[in-house]
């Protein structure tokens, strides 16, 4: 069972064209900033948008643009999950599963719920009305709602994010377990690194409405293809064209890097390797650059020290070189990066 | 909190706008005959006009909610210039003087009107003057209400929960009935309220479109009206009752549902 899908939306000042294929028995996070589409991806997946393009699921067609075909979202085997839940207020726990149940007319609905309830460990919270809802409950009742149908493929929209961050680590352990058991295609959509690493076996990096990346978590992060990757990998990416041993990067500044080959490249320096002087230091290193400290953020004993100069920069360093040099914004400072410290690879 | 201090001015003028409103209910309870209110409560033309009114206010209402909530669905899930020609068109009962909506409907109903030439010739039907026609001008006067209500509480729904259930397998009446009108019956409720207190005490279009006939178009509002020059202790109880109705809608409403 897969799914293979090309969604196209164009709305105003908003693109979105995304090519994508999930394997059931995968769990696929689709990762980006907000605003990147992601919601509407899973929307029209779901059948609630207006797209362009097709999408097939099990080998069946759900929504092929070029011959007007749209099965709507009632006769697709999709089960959504919405970011905040989206309860039924006025029904009870019970009945917000049992729903799905009986409206595709399957027998004991009621029976059934509650025993998906039970295994969940929400039996005895059947008869509550989902006010009465912890978030982390809420958030289980409504995975339990859309998988008690048995649909095809499971849709979840950042399940983690509307929960309070002291219970994130259990409710994901939870989830991580259930959808292991759930056999169809998993999909979710995420602006959390932490979660979709946590929770996928493969991702796919959007931004802009576009697939900038995918692959494995670990291979995605070993060498990210756009800053919103660096980013959260915590590394420096730079964009150039390479020469032999150095790239040269925006505004003509020049890179050494070994073995950089030829061509478009990305750069990626990883902050530890990035060394601090006050004073222009001598020696063998190749890259040094004058700038001045933009930032200086701590976490735990190490301090990420943002620094401005022809090619910007995260260094990270101890809390006592911190201390030792100074360091402050505004403070002027000597950037160094080691030839071999540089990897760079085809863009 | 400590509030800023009130100007004088303003409590003056505050006080005068009650005074306008408190003194025609004193006036009302003062002036009432007590002693014959029971036997003014039994009269037959009392009791007649009082069932008359609660048939045709409760009729009128249910008409509304049949015919306006889907009106009113229309007007809050579409958009566009039509859209809006059509809501205000809708609203316009609500600010146009009755006696001219009874007009209107005499052009539109009456045995040579638009629509009633032809009910006459095809049938022999006549609506105006009838029970029917007390009913239609309550309606047309009133539904306005009720879908004002409906469609603010559609506005204020959020669509998810009728996405959710379509997601869930739910087709359009299955979303309607167990997911879109329980999570309405608040505005519901309260726009059927306003609605039903507004046919009840509905007198100008009914009087102009379905005229005064007892016991069959003579709603306590008319009856109040022509009492008032006969016997006036009977116009003074049917409006004391009209009062208590209104002040239990009012009270009942209030905290519930209206948000005051």
């Amino acid at each position: 069972m897969t799914l293979e899908a090309a969604v196209r939306i164009k709305r105003d000042g908003f693109r979105l064209d995304v090519t994508l294929s999930a394997a059931a028995g995968e769990t696929v996070a689709v990762l980006g900033p907000n605003g990147a589409g992601k919601t509407t991806l899973l929307r029209a997946l779901a059948g609630l948008e207006d797209m362009e393009g097709h999408v097939t699921l099990d080998g069946e067609l759900l929504e092929d643009t070029s011959r007007g075909l749209h099965v709507p979202a009632e006769r697709r085997h999709a089960g959504l999950v919405f970011q905040d839940h989206v309860l039924f207020p006025h029904l009870s726990v019970l009945e917000n599963v049992a729903f799905g149940l009986r409206a595709r007319g399957k027998p004991h609905a009621s029976a059934t719920a509650r025993k998906w309830l039970d295994e969940a460990g929400l039996g005895d919270r059947t008869e509550a009305l989902p006010r009465a809802l912890s978030g982390g409950q809420a958030q289980r009742v409504a995975l339990v709602r859309a998988l008690v149908t048995e649909p095809k493929l499971l849709l979840l929209d950042e399940p983690l994010s509307s929960l309070d961050v002291s219970i994130r680590a259990e409710v994901r352990r939870e989830l991580t377990r259930q959808l292991a058991s759930f056999n169809g295609v998993r999909l979710l959509v995420t602006h959390d690194p932490l979660e979709a690493m946590a929770l996928a076996d493969r991702l796919v990096v959007l931004e802009h409405g576009e697939v900038v990346q995918s692959g494995k978590p670990e291979e995605v992060t070993a060498r990210p293809r756009s800053r919103f990757v660096a980013d959260l990998a915590g590394v420096n990416l730079l964009r150039g064209h390479a020469h032999g041993d150095h790239v040269t990067v925006a505004g003509d500044e020049a890179l050494a890097a070994a073995g950089a080959g030829e061509g478009d490249v990305f750069a990626l320096i990883h902050p530890r390797a990035v060394a601090l002087y006050r004073t222009r230091p001598d020696g063998t290193p190749r890259n040094v650059w004058h700038g001045h400290v933009d930032g200086v953020d701590a976490y735990g004993d190490r301090v990420r020290v943002r620094v401005v100069g022809p090619v910007p920069l995260v260094a990270e360093v101890t809390r006592a070189a911190v201390q030792e040099l100074g360091l402050s914004a505004g403070t002027d400072v000597w950037m160094v990066v080691k030839a071999t410290e540089v990897s760079a690879y085809p863009a | 909190m400590r509030r800023a201090r009130v100007p004088a001015a303003i409590g003056i003028l505050a006080a005068l706008g009650l005074l306008l409103f408190l003194l025609p209910l004193a006036g009302l309870i003062v002036r009432a005959p007590w002693s014959q209110t029971l036997a003014e409560l039994t009269d037959p033309t009392t009791t007649t006009a009082l069932g008359l009114s609660i048939f045709c206010s409760l009729s009128a209402t249910a008409i509304a909610l049949v015919l306006g909530v889907p009106l009113a669905m229309i007007l809050a899930r579409t958009r566009g210039t039509l859209r809006n020609i059509l809501r205000a068109l809708t609203t316009l009962p609500m600010v146009l003087p009755p006696v001219v909506g009874g007009v209107a409907l005499l052009l539109a109903f009456g045995r040579r009107g638009l629509v009633g030439s032809l009910l006459y010739q095809w049938s022999g039907i006549q609506i105006p003057f009838t029970t029917a026609a007390a009913v239609m001008a309550e309606t047309f006067v009133a539904m306005p209400f009720l879908v004002i209500a409906v469609e603010a509480g559609l506005r204020s729904l959020d669509q998810r929960y009728e996405e959710a259930a379509r997601s869930l397998g739910a087709g359009y009446w299955r979303v309607f009935t167990r997911v879109t009108l329980p999570l309405l019956r608040p505005a519901i409720f309260s726009g059927a309220v306003l609605c039903w207190a507004r046919a009840l005490g509905e007198f100008g279009a009914t009087i102009t479109f379905a005229g005064n006939f007892p016991g069959r178009t003579q709603t306590v509002p008319i009856a109040v009206y022509l009492a008032l020059e006969t016997k006036p202790e009977a116009a003074i109880t049917l409006s004391l009752i009209l009062l208590v109705v209104s002040i239990a809608i009012l009270v009942g409403l209030r905290d519930r549902w209206l948000g005051v």
